[in-house]
């Protein structure tokens, strides 16, 4: 296809923010590091030099203030997009979001809004510990005027993004520091994904694995393994946290009757027990729904502990089999996530 | 104190044992056995080791990530903090916490965190505390210029200086915060003149280490004596990258202060016997290494524990 390109989750990203900078001369890119050699991840590199200090800037470490006046900007008609190198920076910005970004429309009664993107990386690579790892995307989706996606696919991603910053309200947009280089088919053109659609990854049929961001590698890696007992699974990316595509998760689930969430999260009051509450909600019949999430504490830097706090491909495999089968008889064979095991730092 | 009075043996020996070490962190690193970041403090030993030795063993330290330097001068426990490096049980954490957490109650020495100036506040409260409870403690809290962007720093020091609080905060301006030079954060540098107009006692240092061992000696008794907070900006250099262990992208290739580092040598130059301490700290370093590499992980059921306090 010569519309599309192979592009990796980060450079699909930069696509979609430089189309849109070319397009709307409201759109603006600032935070820490924006204008640095590396470009958070390449996706912002070079920016200041193609359209102006003016138009994408390095920033004081002053996020709070900087949310606020990422918001009074967009008041005035321009359409922000500020960046943090971890989702961990995003609560200094609380209130803004919580309290400012997420009530302007409605206080006004819909005569302002408040067009602002913030973008935030999360999760594991190597030893990140207890305060650079976390996703908390959750905390963001319980409050209503606030949108959360989260995409996996650089195809996603960058409809993803130009949709977020064409969006006339909040939207905290997650991406997750594994996925950087993961590389896909990429349209040329400006394009939007859904706000509000999740994808199906892989049919099947034996159960319903739903991962969000991350967790839908290691659940395609999981399906691989499940090869081996010839179980078949479906995989749904779920990609929008805050606008659940209930219909997707539905159809799927009356198909396969059986459903594994695997959140890249905590899973006490999260994401996974809102999709497993809709789901009973709306169907008629009782199906099994497993949640699969991070161990209940703080993350541990020392690897052998970390490796156990996130569920990995294996882990998921064999609750699939156990699931399907009804037994615990099968250890699934190792594999490895070559990106976090190639993963030397530093950061 | 007049200089020659000044103990340049221990100078010379904690700041060649802070060089040593990231030095050597710099040599494992490839190795993978430090799972996790780093943030190196080479450039910036004599801060440490000057507010170190002006230090007594009661006053109580925050500091930041970047907190090897600081550890290491105020006597943490030096074989605990390559063990946690390594991530084993016997770490300071058990290896839960890593590099960017440093923490020995033994030398009051607070649990550092990752995140820019969020201890600041703390540091402020645990002042707070002293001065309620009638201790003559003084908190010494080391941040870096990237800090002072926060809002909350400068609430933290409205508060200390409001109530007075016996604190003395320690920056170390390197001029960077990752890429980001001063002049990009800042419309004036003007650091000093900033804190001096909220009501702190504020003073630009000389970078020596004599000069801040004899500075912060002199502030320590006055605050101690009449609680007033305080606040020295030394300038300083970080020369290897913000993070891990390359050389700063800021500095010239080759440059000199990686090799011979001048503050080094004219502490060296002080001692007459350097060779017996130089070997005294290999040792030291070869054994705090080999206790990492024999020790043991973690067993899993670590995870879980001390998410709540249960003392
Ligand atoms: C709230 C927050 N924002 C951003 C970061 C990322 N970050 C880590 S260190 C750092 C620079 C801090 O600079 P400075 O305070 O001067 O300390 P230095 O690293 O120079 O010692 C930044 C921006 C963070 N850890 N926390
Ligand atoms: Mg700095």
């Amino acid at each position: 296809m010569s519309n599309s390109s192979n592009l990796s989750y980060g450079k699909a990203i930069y696509e979609g923010i430089y189309q849109s900078m070319l397009n709307n001369p409201n759109v603006f890119i600032f935070g820490q590091g924006v204008d640095d050699y590396k470009g958070h991840y390449g996706t912002t590199l070079n920016l200041h030099k193609i359209f102006g200090k003016e138009r994408a800037f390095d920033t004081p470490i002053s996020e709070d203030s900087l949310t606020g006046i990422a918001i009074g900007s967009s008041l005035a008609g321009m359409r922000p997009i500020f960046v943090h190198q971890r989702m961990d920076f995003l609560m200094l910005c609380m209130n803004q979001l919580v309290n400012m970004a997420s009530k302007i429309c409605y206080i006004s009664n819909g005569h302002q809004n408040v067009p602002i993107v913030i973008r935030a990386s999360i999760g594991r690579s190597w030893g990140q510990g207890a305060q650079h790892s976390q996703s908390l995307y959750s905390f963001f989706a319980h409050i209503p005027g606030l949108k959360v996606i989260a995409p996996t696919t650089p195809f996603d991603v960058k409809g993803g993004i130009i949709a977020s910053i064409n969006d006339n309200n909040p939207v905290i947009f997650v991406e997750h520091r594994m996925l950087y280089e993961n590389k896909g088919l990429v349209p040329k053109e400006r394009y939007e994904i859904s706000l509000s659609s999740a994808r199906v990854t892989k049919k099947g049929s034996d159960l319903t694995l739903i991962g969000i961001s991350y967790t839908v590698v290691d659940c395609l890696r999981a399906s691989e393994i499940l090869k081996d007992k010839k179980i078949d699974v479906e995989i749904i990316d779920l990609i929008c946290i805050s606008s659940l595509d209930i219909k997707t998760i539905i159809k799927s689930a009356k198909k396969t009757k059986k459903i594994i969430i695997v959140d890249n999260d905590w899973l006490y009051c999260g994401l996974a027990s809102e999709i497993t509450t809709q789901i009973t909600e709306r169907l008629k019949f009782k199906i099994p729904i497993e949640r699969m999430g991070y161990k209940f504490s703080p993350c541990p830097t020392t690897r052998n502990l970390e490796d156990n706090f996130y569920p990995s491909a294996n882990v998921i495999a064999k609750k699939v089999y156990e699931m399907v089968t009804n037994k615990k008889d099968w250890i699934p064979r190792k594999i490895i996530n070559r990106e976090i095991l190639e993963f030397k730092g530093p950061f | 104190m007049p200089k020659e009075k000044f103990n340049f043996i221990e100078a010379y020996y904690r700041y060649k044992k802070i060089r040593r070490t990231e030095e050597k962190i710099t040599e494992v690193y490839h190795t993978d056995k430090i799972k996790s970041p780093v943030h190196l403090s080479i450039g910036q030993e004599s801060i440490a080791v000057g507010c170190s030795m002006a230090s007594s063993k009661k006053e109580i330290i925050f500091s930041n990530y970047r907190g090897h330097a600081h550890f290491i001068a105020h006597g943490g426990d030096y074989k605990a903090f390559w063990s946690e490096l390594y991530g084993k049980r016997n770490g300071l954490s058990s290896g839960k916490a890593g590099s960017m957490h440093l923490g020995d109650l033994n030398i009051n020495f607070m649990f550092t965190s990752a995140i820019v100036a969020s201890s600041i506040p703390n540091a402020v409260g645990y002042a707070l505390a002293q001065k309620i409870k009638n201790f003559s403690n003084v908190v010494l809290c080391y941040h870096g210029d990237g800090a002072m962007d926060q809002g909350v720093f400068w609430e933290s020091i409205n508060f200390a200086s409001l109530k007075q609080l016996p604190i003395l905060f320690i920056c170390e301006n390197n001029e960077y915060a990752i890429y980001s030079h001063l002049k990009k954060r800042m419309y004036k540098s003007n650091i000093v003149e900033r804190v001096r107009s909220f009501g702190l006692k504020a003073k630009k240092i000389k970078n020596d280490t004599f000069t801040i061992f004899e500075e912060t000696k002199k502030i320590l008794n006055k605050i101690r004596k009449n609680s007033i907070p305080h606040f020295i900006e030394i300038p300083t250099s970080r020369l290897k990258d913000h993070v891990g262990i390359e050389n700063s992208p800021n500095m010239k290739k080759n440059d000199s202060r990686l090799v011979e580092d001048k503050e080094l040598l004219f502490l060296r130059s002080k001692v007459k016997d350097f060779k017996k301490i130089d070997k005294k700290i290999e040792s030291e370093i070869d054994t705090a290494i080999d206790y990492a590499e024999k020790s043991k992980y973690p067993k899993q059921n670590e995870i879980l524990k001390n998410v709540f306090s249960d003392i």
